[in-house]
C-alpha cells in the first residue's frame, strides 16, 4: 500500500485515503465548444502511458478532499514529488532511474 | 384538523443493542450526545470574521482544532472546517449575519459521533484506521478526515485517551460495530 | 511416556507436561511445546504424508516453515479443521486430531502410489502434452480425475467459526526475525528510544539458537540469552515483541504485513481471542533478519521417510529432546552437518558414517569427528537408498566410480549448505546479487528503507553477525532522529566456523534419466525433470519453473529453487546468474483468508446503510432490496400477496388515493456561493439563471463526451444556495465529478459543495390525496396550486420541525417530497402515515416507484441509459440550454457519431400480446427469421406489468427508434419470438394533467 504525501495536509498518508484520477496537466480548452475533433480527442481520449515518470492527478478524497498532482515512477511506484493543483509542471528529467533516489548499495558479499 | 404533532428525534444509535455499549475495559465505546454541526467553507480572508462570529478561532494549519466552551472547530481541508457545538446552539443562526464570503451548511443530522475512551482507545481505532495515532504524530487536539474500515470518518483526539469519531448517519452502526470489535481486541 | 525416541535429559521441554493427540486415529502422547512433527518423531513415526504426483511415502524433512512433505490436517472440533498445515510448525495441544493427507485408504497402503510405478509416463510437462485431446474431455474427464488423484488436503465444509483481528501499526524500526541478528538489532534500535516492533514466526525467539547449542553469548547458552533479551525488550515501553508472528509480505513504502497466530497452539482458547491477528505495519525502517534455510542433498531416492535436513535433526534433538534415529547416516557438502552428527553421537546415537562429497572438509570438524570416533568418507557420495516406508540403508561410493558399499541406517541427515532467506528483501523490490564464491544470492541493490543483517545477508560468523546487527539497528534508529542510549555490547562464541556448500545435483543424481533425485519434494520434481525441460527448449528459469512446476507448491520452493537453478544452469552450460532467479512473491508462508479480511465478516463485511425510517418500514412489513450499500423498501406485501400482487395494489393505490415512499437515499448536494448558478450552468445541460428561488427544475448532467452521467431535481433555496439531488447510486461519484471541475477547471468560481444526503430524511407523498394528507401537518407554507405549483420548493415546518418541502413528482401524480432533518424522519413519517392510512393510502417501495415512473416514461439513469446515451437519444433534448456558451459535454454532443442518423434511441415497446411481459436486457431484431448472428437493433431497458394500464409496458433502446413508431419488431427468446410494437414512452395520463392536481 502506497504512502502518499498530500501537499495540503503536508503529511504522508495511507493510499486508502486517496483516489487516483488520471493524467495531470491536461487543461480543458476555454473555447471547448469550438475545437476540432482532433483537438477534442487529444483533450478527452488520448493519454500517455509511459514507462518511467508520469505526471498524474490524485485526490485526497478521504482526507482534505483536495485534488493535487504527483510525479510517480510507473515501474518502482516511487513518488518523486507531489504538488498543489494549479502549480506549474515541474521540469524533471524524463528518465530518472528507478532505484536511484532512495537506493543504497547493500553489502553484497 | 389533527392535533398538532411535534416530531421527536430518533438518533441512529439509540436503537443499537444495549450489549454493544461499553467496548472493553481498556476502550469504552459509547454514542455521543446530539450536537449541532456545520460544514463551513471559506477562504483565508474570511477566517477572522467567521472566528469572531463563532467564538472559536478557526485553525489554519492541517490536522489542528480549536475549542471553546463545548464548541469545536476542526480543520478538514485548506478551506473547510467541521464545527461542532455540544450545547446544540443554532450555528447557522450564529453565522447568519456575517457579511464575509463563506458557505455554511447544517449537517447536525448528517453526522453522528461515537466516543472511544481509555488506554486502549488508539489501538481500538487502529483496528480499522490506517492513521498513525502516536503522540508525536496525532497529539491531543489533532483532527483529520480519514477512513475506518470501509467508511470515511473524521477522527478528533479530545484528550490523551479520548477520541471522537464522526461519521455519516447511516454508517454509524458499522462504525460502532467495528470500534467495539477493535476495543475488545485491544483488551486481549 | 512421550515417545521411545525421547532422549532423557535432552531438549528444553518438560517431561511432566504432556498432551495427548491422535494421528490417523492412533493415540499418542506429546510434551507441551512439541510440534506435531517432533511429537510423531518422538514416537518413531517418520511417515507423515504422500507426495503430490507419485504418492510416494514421505517423512518430515525440516523443523520449520520450509517443510515440503509433512502436510497434515489439523482438527480441533467439527467446524475447526484446517488442511495443509505443516507438521513442523503446528504445536500440539491436548486433544487435537491430526490426519495425514493425499492417501487412500491409508498412509502406509495407498492405491495412488501406482503413479510411482507409472512414473515414466509422468515426466515433466506430461499434463500439458497428454490431455490436449479431445478438447472437451479436459473439463469433464481429465481435470476432475487429476484433481481427485493429485492434490493436497480436503477443504473444510463448514463455515469458519473463529474470528480474526486486524491492527494498523506504525513504528520507527521493524525487525523481522528474532534470532541472534534480529535480537541484537532490535536491542540496539530500542536503546535509542525509537519505537520498535520485533516479530518472529516461532513460539520463542532464538532462531538458529534452537538447534545450535554450541553458542554462548554474554556467558549464557545462546538460547537462554535470547530469552533474556526478549524479556528485556518486552519490558521496554517503546518495544512490541510478537512471537508466532510471520512477516509474510513486504510491500511499497515500507508497508509490511504480519500474521500473528493467537490461538492455534492453545488447548482451550478463550473464545474472545481472535484465532489470528493481521498487523499492517508502516515502518520508517526495516531490519530484515530472516536467517537462512538449509538445503538437502540431491541424489537417487533422497525422499524416503527418515531422510531429513541435518539442522532439523539437531533441532529435534537439542530443542525437543528427540532422536531422529538410532543409527544415523550423514551425507553432506557442508560442515554444518558435522555438528549435527556430533550432537547425536554425544546423545548416544550411533553414526554410521559421515559421507562428504568434498575432498577437503573443514579441518576443525574433521578433527572433532575423529575424536568422537565417527567414520568420515570424504570424496564420497550416497548414490542410492533403500527402505519402503522408512529408509533402511544407504549405498555409498567413491566419487568418480568404483565399488560401492551399503550401510544399514534408520535415518539419514543431509546438508548441501544454506540458502539466505532473501524473500522479504526481494519482495521489497531489492535486487539480489549472485556471489559466485559462496554460490549464494545475496541482497544487492536496495530500493526501500531497509537493511539485511546476519545469515540472510550472507554474513558468516557469530560475532560478525552480532556486530553487523547492532550497527544496523542503531543506524536505522539514528536515521529516524533517535540518538539516545548506549550501543549494546554483546559477545558470543561458537564451536565451529562452517565451510562448504553446493547447489544442484550430487554424484548420485544421474545423469541417468530414470533416477529419482528429488529437488522439489512436494511437487515431485527431480533433477532429470529440469534437464528434460532444458532439452525441450526451455531456456528461461521462469519457463523451466512452469514446465516442471519446480517451486510452485505451497512451500514455494524454499528448499528447491536454488537446486533447480543450478541444475538448469549446468544443463544450459551457463553461469547461474545468467539463468536468472524466479521472483519471490508474498506471502512467505500461506496466510488464511480469514486473517486477511479480519473484521470484514458478518455485519461488518460491508456497511448496511439504513434510512432514518427503516424501523417503521420494517414494522409495516417491507421487503428490502440492496441498492449499493443502502437497504431500500422494495415492496410491502400484505397477507397472501406475492410481490406481483403487492406491487399491482401499490401502483393502483397511489394513482387512486396516495402512497408514501422513502426517498431518503437520493443523493443531495448543497451548492452555496455567489457563483452557484454559474457553476451549475457549467455542470448541467440546463440553464439555471432563470430559476427563481422557491422553484426547482429537472437537470441533466453529462460527461465531457456528451453522454448522460446523472440526473435529478435541483431546487433553488436562495440566490446563492441550491439543493441539488442525484441518483442514489450516483451520489458519491457526482460529488467527486463536481469537485473535480470546481477545484481544477473552474477554481475562480466562488462556490462550495457540501454533501447533504444524510442530513435529510425524504418522505415522498404521491397521489391525488397527497395535499390533503400533509396539509394539516405543515406550517408556514401555502400548499395551494397557485402558491405552490408543480416544481416548487419552500422552507417551513412540518410536525413542528424544519422542512424543505418540494412539490415534485416521479409518479406523474400530485406529489410532495418532505425533507426533514434525518433524526426526525421516522416521527414525521409516522405522523403522515397516521393521516394517510385512513384515507386509503399505502406505503410503497422501489418496485412500485419503478413501475409508476415507467408508466410516465421517466428514465432511470443507469437502467435506461448505459453511458452511451445522449439527451436526444432519451428524448430529453429540451433540457439542453441552447444558448449556453459552455457546459460539460457541449463539445462531446457535436461529435459526428452523436449526431449521426440511426443512433439507438429510447422508445416505448408494447407487446402484441398485452399479457406478455418482456425480459429486461432482451435483444430486439427486425427480422426474426434472419440466420444467426442476427442484426440486433437494441435491447429492452425497462419492462413491467402495469396494473394501471391493464397491460405490459416496456422501454427500449432501439436503433433509429423514434422513426420506427408503430413498426413491429421482434424479441427472440430461447423458446419463442415475441412481437412488439414501437410506441411513445408515455403509457399513462398522456396529457399529463394529474401532476398539476
Amino acid at each position: 500500500m502506497l504512502l502518499i504525501r498530500c501537499p495540503y495536509c503536508e503529511e504522508d498518508r495511507s493510499e486508502l485515503e486517496f483516489r487516483s484520477v488520471g493524467e495531470a496537466h491536461i487543461v480543458r480548452p476555454d473555447n471547448i465548444a469550438e475545437i476540432s475533433d482532433e483537438a477534442f480527442a487529444e483533450y478527452f481520449f488520448l493519454r500517455d502511458n509511459p514507462k518511467g515518470l508520469i505526471y498524474e492527478r490524485w485526490r485526497h478524497i478521504h482526507g482534505c478532499g483536495r485534488f493535487f498532482n504527483a510525479v510517480r515512477h510507473t515501474v518502482s511506484d516511487k513518488f518523486v514529488m507531489t504538488y498543489k493543483a494549479g502549480e506549474p509542471k515541474p521540469d524533471l528529467p524524463a528518465a530518472t532511474p528507478v532505484a536511484q533516489p532512495l537506493a543504497q548499495e547493500g553489502a553484497a558479499k | 384538523m389533527a392535533d398538532p404533532v411535534i416530531a421527536q428525534r430518533r438518533p441512529v444509535l439509540a436503537g443499537a443493542h444495549p450489549s454493544l455499549y461499553g467496548g472493553s475495559a481498556v476502550a469504552h465505546v459509547t454514542p455521543a450526545k446530539a450536537a449541532t454541526r456545520l460544514s463551513l467553507r471559506a477562504k483565508p480572508d474570511a477566517v477572522a470574521a467567521l472566528s469572531a462570529a463563532l467564538g472559536v478561532d478557526l485553525p489554519t494549519r492541517p490536522k489542528r482544532s480549536a475549542s471553546s466552551k463545548g464548541r469545536h472547530a476542526l480543520w478538514l481541508g485548506p478551506d473547510e472546517w467541521l464545527v461542532i457545538d455540544e450545547a446544540e446552539t443554532d450555528l447557522m443562526a450564529a453565522l447568519a449575519g456575517v457579511g464575509v464570503l463563506h458557505s455554511a451548511t447544517d449537517i447536525s443530522h448528517r453526522n453522528t459521533a461515537v466516543l472511544v475512551s481509555g488506554p486502549g482507545a488508539a489501538a481500538a481505532i487502529n483496528s480499522a484506521c490506517p492513521l498513525d495515532l502516536t503522540d508525536g504524530v496525532f497529539p491531543v487536539g489533532a483532527a483529520a478526515r480519514t477512513v475506518l474500515g470501509k467508511i470515511e470518518m473524521v477522527l478528533y483526539r479530545t484528550a490523551a485517551e479520548d477520541y471522537r469519531v464522526e461519521c455519516w448517519r447511516s454508517f454509524a452502526p458499522y462504525a460502532f460495530g467495528i470500534l467495539v470489535e477493535g476495543a475488545e481486541d485491544a483488551a486481549l | 511416556m512421550s515417545g521411545a525416541n525421547r532422549i532423557p535429559g535432552a531438549g528444553r521441554l518438560t517431561p511432566a507436561k504432556t498432551a495427548r493427540f491422535t494421528f490417523d486415529g492412533r493415540p499418542y502422547t506429546a510434551l507441551e511445546g512439541d510440534t506435531v512433527a517432533s511429537a510423531l518423531l518422538a514416537n518413531g513415526v517418520h511417515l507423515m504424508g504422500r507426495s503430490f504426483k507419485y504418492h510416494r511415502p514421505r517423512g518430515v524433512v525440516s523443523a520449520g516453515p520450509e517443510e515440503p512433505n509433512a502436510l497434515i490436517d489439523v482438527q480441533r472440533d467439527a467446524a475447526r479443521r484446517q488442511p495443509n498445515v505443516r507438521a513442523t510448525v503446528q504445536e500440539v495441544f491436548d486433544g487435537v486430531t491430526i490426519a495425514s493427507q493425499n492417501r487412500y485408504p491409508s498412509l502406509s497402503f495407498d492405491v495412488g502410489s501406482i503413479n510411482n510405478l507409472l512414473s515414466p509416463f509422468f515426466a515433466a510437462g506430461f499434463y500439458y502434452k497428454t490431455f490436449m485431446w479431445p478438447k472437451k474431455a479436459w473439463k469433464h474427464l481429465y481435470e476432475p480425475q487429476i484433481r481427485a488423484a493429485a492434490g493436497l488436503g480436503v477443504s473444510p465444509d463448514q463455515a469458519d467459526p473463529d474470528h480474526y483481528a486486524g491492527r494498523y501499526a506504525h513504528c520507527d524500526v521493524l525487525v523481522a526475525g528474532a534470532g541472534v541478528a534480529g535480537l541484537s538489532a532490535a536491542l540496539a534500535a530500542a536503546k535509542t528510544g525509537a519505537s520498535v516492533i520485533l516479530c518472529d514466526e516461532q513460539p520463542e525467539v532464538g532462531g538458529a539458537l534452537h538447534f545450535d547449542t554450541s553458542v554462548m553469548i554474554d556467558g549464557k547458552p545462546g538460547f537462554d540469552w535470547a530469552q533474556s533479551v526478549a524479556a528485556e525488550l518486552a519490558a521496554m515501553e517503546n518495544v512490541t515483541v510478537l512471537t508466532r508472528t510471520t512477516a509474510f509480505g513486504y510491500y511499497e513504502h515500507n508497508f509490511v504485513g504480519l500474521v500473528e497466530r493467537v490461538t492455534d497452539h492453545l488447548a482451550k482458547p478463550d473464545r474472545r481471542l481472535p484465532r489470528e491477528r493481521l498487523w499492517q505495519v508502516r515502518a520508517k525502517q526495516v531490519v530484515i533478519a530472516t536467517g537462512a534455510i538449509e538445503r538437502h542433498m540431491v541424489f537417487s531416492n533422497n525422499d524416503r521417510p527418515g531422510i531429513l535436513l541435518a539442522s532439523a535433526a539437531r533441532t529435534y534433538l537439542n530443542h525437543f529432546g528427540v532422536a531422529v534415529g538410532r543409527n544415523v547416516g550423514v551425507y553432506t557438502a557442508n560442515d554444518s552437518a558435522y555438528e549435527a552428527a556430533f550432537d547425536l553421537k554425544r546423545a548416544g546415537v550411533s553414526i554410521a558414517a559421515i559421507v562428504d562429497c568434498r575432498q577437503q572438509p573443514g579441518a576443525a570438524v574433521l578433527a572433532e569427528a575423529s575424536r568422537l570416533g565417527i567414520e568420515v568418507l570424504t570424496g564420497h557420495s550416497v548414490i542410492d537408498t533403500a527402505g519402503k516406508l522408512r529408509v533402511s540403508s544407504m549405498t555409498v561410493a567413491r566419487n568418480g566410480g568404483g565399488s560401492s558399499r551399503t550401510m544399514r541406517i534408520d535415518a539419514l541427515i543431509t546438508s548441501s549448505g544454506w540458502t539466505p532467506s532473501v524473500h522479504l528483501f526481494s519482495q521489497s523490490r531489492g535486487k539480489v546479487a549472485y556471489d559466485a564464491e559462496s554460490q549464494r544470492f545475496l541482497p544487492g541493490t536496495y530500493v526501500q528503507e531497509c537493511i539485511s543483517v546476519g545469515a540472510c545477508n550472507g554474513t558468516n560468523g557469530l560475532q560478525a553477525t552480532i556486530d553487523e546487527a547492532i550497527a544496523a539497528g542503531r543506524d536505522r534508529a539514528l536515521k529516524g532522529g533517535f540518538t539516545g542510549g548506549d550501543t549494546p555490547a554483546i559477545s558470543g562464541t561458537n564451536a565451529f566456523e562452517w565451510t562448504g556448500g553446493m547447489a544442484g545435483a550430487a554424484e548420485g543424481a544421474g545423469p541417468d534419466t530414470t533416477v529419482k533425485a528429488f529437488i522439489d519434494f512436494q511437487n515431485d520434481v527431480c533433477a532429470k525433470d529440469i534437464r528434460l525441460a532444458v532439452r525441450e527448449g526451455m531456456h528461461s528459469i521462469e519457463h523451466i519453473k512452469r514446465f516442471t512446476t519446480n517451486g510452485m507448491a505451497t512451500d514455494q520452493g524454499k528448499l528447491s529453487n536454488i537446486h533447480g537453478l543450478a541444475i538448469a544452469a549446468e544443463a544450459l552450460g551457463r553461469e547461474i546468474p545468467k539463468v536468472g532467479l524466479t521472483t519471490f512473491r508474498a506471502p512467505y508462508t500461506p496466510v488464511t483468508f480469514g486473517t486477511l479480511i479480519n473484521h470484514s465478516r458478518g455485519d461488518l463485511f460491508d456497511p448496511a446503510r439504513k434510512t432514518p425510517m427503516h424501523a417503521f418500514e420494517e414494522a409495516k412489513g417491507a421487503i428490502f432490496e440492496d441498492v449499493g450499500n443502502w437497504k431500500r423498501a422494495w415492496y410491502y406485501p400484505r397477507a397472501g400477496e406475492d410481490m406481483h400482487k403487492a406491487v399491482d395494489r401499490e401502483c393502483v393505490t397511489v394513482r387512486q388515493s396516495a402512497g408514501i415512499f422513502d426517498a431518503s437515499t437520493l443523493g443531495k448536494i448543497e451548492v452555496v456561493g455567489p457563483d452557484a448558478a454559474k457553476f451549475l450552468n457549467l455542470l448541467y445541460t440546463n440553464g439555471w439563471d432563470t430559476l427563481k428561488p422557491g422553484r426547482c427544475r429537472y437537470g441533466i448532467m453529462l460527461r465531457e463526451d456528451g453522454f448522460i452521467y446523472d440526473d435529478g431535481v435541483v431546487g433553488r433555496m436562495a440566490e446563492d444556495r441550491f439543493h441539488v439531488t442525484t441518483t442514489t447510486g450516483g451520489a458519491a461519484r457526482v460529488m467527486h465529478h463536481m469537485e473535480d471541475y470546481l477545484q481544477t477547471e473552474f477554481p475562480h468560481l466562488d462556490v462550495w459543495l457540501t454533501s447533504a444526503t444524510e442530513q435529510w430524511a425524504v418522505i415522498a407523498v404521491q397521489g391525488p390525496k397527497a395535499r390533503e394528507i400533509i396539509a394539516p401537518l405543515v406550517e408556514g407554507i401555502d400548499l395551494s396550486n397557485e402558491a405552490f405549483p408543480h416544481m416548487s420548493v419552500a422552507e417551513g415546518k412540518i410536525c413542528g420541525v424544519p422542512t424543505r418541502l418540494f412539490r415534485m413528482s416521479f409518479t406523474g401524480e400530485l406529489g410532495f417530497e418532505v425533507n426533514v432533518p434525518a433524526d426526525y424522519g421516522q416521527a414525521v413519517m409516522e405522523a403522515i402515515w397516521a393521516r394517510a392510512e385512513p384515507m386509503g393510502a399505502c406505503m410503497y417501495g422501489t418496485e412500485t416507484m419503478h413501475v409508476l415512473r415507467a408508466e410516465k416514461g421517466y428514465i432511470i439513469v443507469g437502467q435506461d441509459t448505459d453511458g452511451t446515451v445522449t439527451p436526444d437519444d432519451a428524448s430529453l433534448g429540451w433540457a439542453i440550454g441552447k444558448k449556453k456558451p459552455d457546459f460539460v459535454g457541449i463539445r462531446g454532443l457535436k461529435r459526428s457519431d452523436l449526431v449521426a442518423e440511426g443512433r439507438k434511441q429510447l422508445v416505448g415497446l408494447l407487446t402484441k400480446d398485452p399479457k406478455e411481459v418482456l425480459e429486461e436486457g432482451a435483444q430486439i431484431v427486425a427480422n426474426p427469421n434472419e440466420p444467426v448472428p442476427m442484426t440486433m437493433l437494441g435491447h429492452v431497458t425497462s419492462s413491467y406489468w402495469s396494473e394501471n394500464c391493464g397491460r405490459s409496458i416496456a422501454m427500449a433502446l432501439v436503433a433509429g427508434g423514434k422513426a420506427r413508431l408503430g413498426q413491429t419488431l421482434y424479441v427472440p427468446m430461447a423458446d419463442r419470438t415475441i412481437a412488439v410494437e414501437v410506441s411513445e414512452m408515455v403509457f399513462f395520463d398522456k396529457e399529463g394533467g394529474r401532476i398539476h392536481g
